[in-house]
């Protein structure tokens, strides 16, 4: 499917204005290989995956689409336009109970159809002073779903400090994504060991400055 | 046309001329082979950037008073957003930034564009100093306040209030000199950053002892002496478009590249101790603008009071 014009100029706009205002910029990112990628990140703000998903360099980013909750996105005729025209979001059902498909395949089939996914293991917005929420289970299930696709842990620094909560207007600060090396369930590993490992290896990128 | 026979339009000139050289005697070492590895592309990546920083403020200096303003208030802005990138400022510091960026720093900048010296001098040093805390304290959090408030102003004296003074510079009228106030910041700017290029030069050809080992690895005591010297040569060779006589030219260029070194080592202490090796990452191969203007910080405040006193 091609973006029409608008999303196309919206997009740019967005890394244009990430790039200039933030000097948003990718640290070690792993060069790609054959294999569906999951990024997986903190997540303190709406601005997280636009701004993983502008620090990308852009044949990566065309191919990389955020897993987002529908009820969020779905709620007004905007929102509904730039999850799925500017992103190309995967809208998922967060609520168990009215859900029809199952969230976990449906962004497995997206990895399988060969493109990537910008994943938030925390599940919703960290909103505590703690760094990392305790990870949900999704992020296992979905490795488990599709055991070719590797995990790149990322971390995006000082989001949070250029749009605490609370706050409207963002300060100007350097934001950088910094990633690690990709990680994959191993034989045998429990949901409990891949999940701390995964925080664990999240974490480890957080101590460093942008 | 006349700002095209300027005296700092021909400064321009000689300077597009010397990189034209420069760039040629780089492309012969790396060709040659003499130069190789990490140093070459870091050697090609300088004097590009280099080529884009001066073709930047020729462009500004055609273009007038205003841009040059302009462009000093954009270099502050992108300056004070490495200064706060890398301080202690958290959560509820975030008002007081905001107030730093969207309203001192214009204000700073509209003073000096509209010639209200009194008020720019004293907004950063004594209102904001006295008033931004203020912000700060009805957050109630008081866990490193000082060190916060502290930052938040000192990066407010750095990136602002000092780089202010090269537009500022402008707005002097000085009696019976033939050339307008844009050949003195052409001259200052000049200058400082030949001291720090020959600083360079100096130090990695006879460099030995090191200035202050643990503040800077790369800063020597023959670098420092060569630089500040042959900059000093520099700045007495251009006398004929300044109103100094070669003496005191002499001096003026001694005194601003002295406090152009000093702030240098100042600005390393601080990167140092936050555990970063440059600013940013703005200019290819130099780092980010503070590793650029940190001389230009320290020596522009300096040079205006010399003038503003000396030859007013």
């Amino acid at each position: 499917m091609t973006a029409t014009i608008p999303a196309r100029l919206t997009r740019a706009g967005l890394v244009a204005t990430a790039r200039i205002l933030i000097s948003l910029r990718a640290i070690d990112l792993p060069p790609p290989g054959a294999a569906p990628r999951i990024l997986v990140a903190n997540h303190v703000s709406h601005a997280d995956f636009v701004a993983l998903w502008s620090a990308l360099p852009k044949p990566h980013r065309l191919r990389t689409r955020p897993v987002a909750g529908a009820d969020y996105w779905e709620r007004s005729a905007i929102r509904r336009w730039i999850a799925h025209q500017v992103f190309r979001a995967v809208l998922i059902d967060r609520d168990p109970a009215s859900r029809r498909a199952d969230p976990v395949e449906t962004v497995a089939q997206v990895l399988r159809g060969g493109e990537d996914v910008i994943f938030f293991p925390e599940g919703t917005r960290n909103l505590t002073d703690a760094r990392l929420l305790p990870l949900k289970s999704g992020i296992y299930h979905l490795a488990r779903a599709v055991p070719e696709a590797e995990i790149v842990p990322a971390w995006i620094l000082n989001l949070d400090r250029i749009l605490p909560k609370g706050a409207f207007l963002p300060v100007p600060l350097n934001c950088a994504v910094r990633f690690g090396n990709p990680i994959r369930v191993e034989t045998g590993e429990s949901r409990e060991d891949f999940l701390q490992r995964l925080a664990a290896a999240m974490l480890a990128l957080s101590d460093t400055k942008a | 046309m006349d700002r095209f026979y300027s005296p700092s339009a021909f400064v321009f000139y000689g300077l597009f001329a010397f990189l034209v050289l420069a760039s040629l005697v780089a492309r012969f070492l790396i060709r040659s082979g003499r130069v190789g590895g990490p140093t070459a592309q870091n050697l090609a990546d300088r004097i590009r950037a280099w080529w884009v920083m001066i073709g930047v403020l020729a462009l500004i200096f055609t273009l007038g008073a205003g841009a040059i303003t302009l462009f000093f208030a954009l270099c502050s802005m992108a300056a004070l957003r490495e200064f706060a990138t890398i301080t202690h400022t958290r959560r509820d510091d975030h008002d007081g930034l905001a107030i730093a960026f969207y309203l001192i720093l214009p204000l700073q900048y509209l003073l000096v564009y509209f010639e209200v010296p009194v008020f720019a001098a004293l907004l950063i040093p004594v209102y904001s100093f006295l008033l931004l805390p203020v912000v700060t304290v009805f957050k109630g959090e008081v866990q490193g306040f000082l060190t916060r408030v502290s930052e938040t102003q000192w990066g407010l004296m750095v990136c602002v209030y000092c780089v202010s003074h090269i537009p500022a510079i402008l707005t002097l009228d000085i009696p019976f000199y033939r050339y307008s106030a844009f050949t003195l910041v052409a001259w200052l700017i000049l200058v400082v950053q030949a001291s720090d290029v020959l600083q360079y030069v100096w130090g990695k050809s006879i460099g030995r002892h090191l200035l202050a080992p643990r503040v800077s690895p790369s800063k020597t005591v023959e670098g420092l002496a060569g630089g500040m010297l042959s900059a000093t040569a520099l700045g007495m060779a251009l006398t004929p478009i300044t109103p100094f006589l070669w003496w005191e030219a002499g001096l003026i260029a001694l005194t601003v590249t002295g406090f152009g070194t000093l702030g240098g080592l100042i600005m390393s202490a601080i990167k140092r101790d936050r555990g970063v090796k440059d600013w940013g990452t703005l200019v290819q191969g130099h780092g980010g603008i503070l590793d650029r203007l940190d001389s230009l910080v320290f020596s522009a405040p300096v040079f205006l009071h010399i003038l503003a006193w000396g030859w007013m």
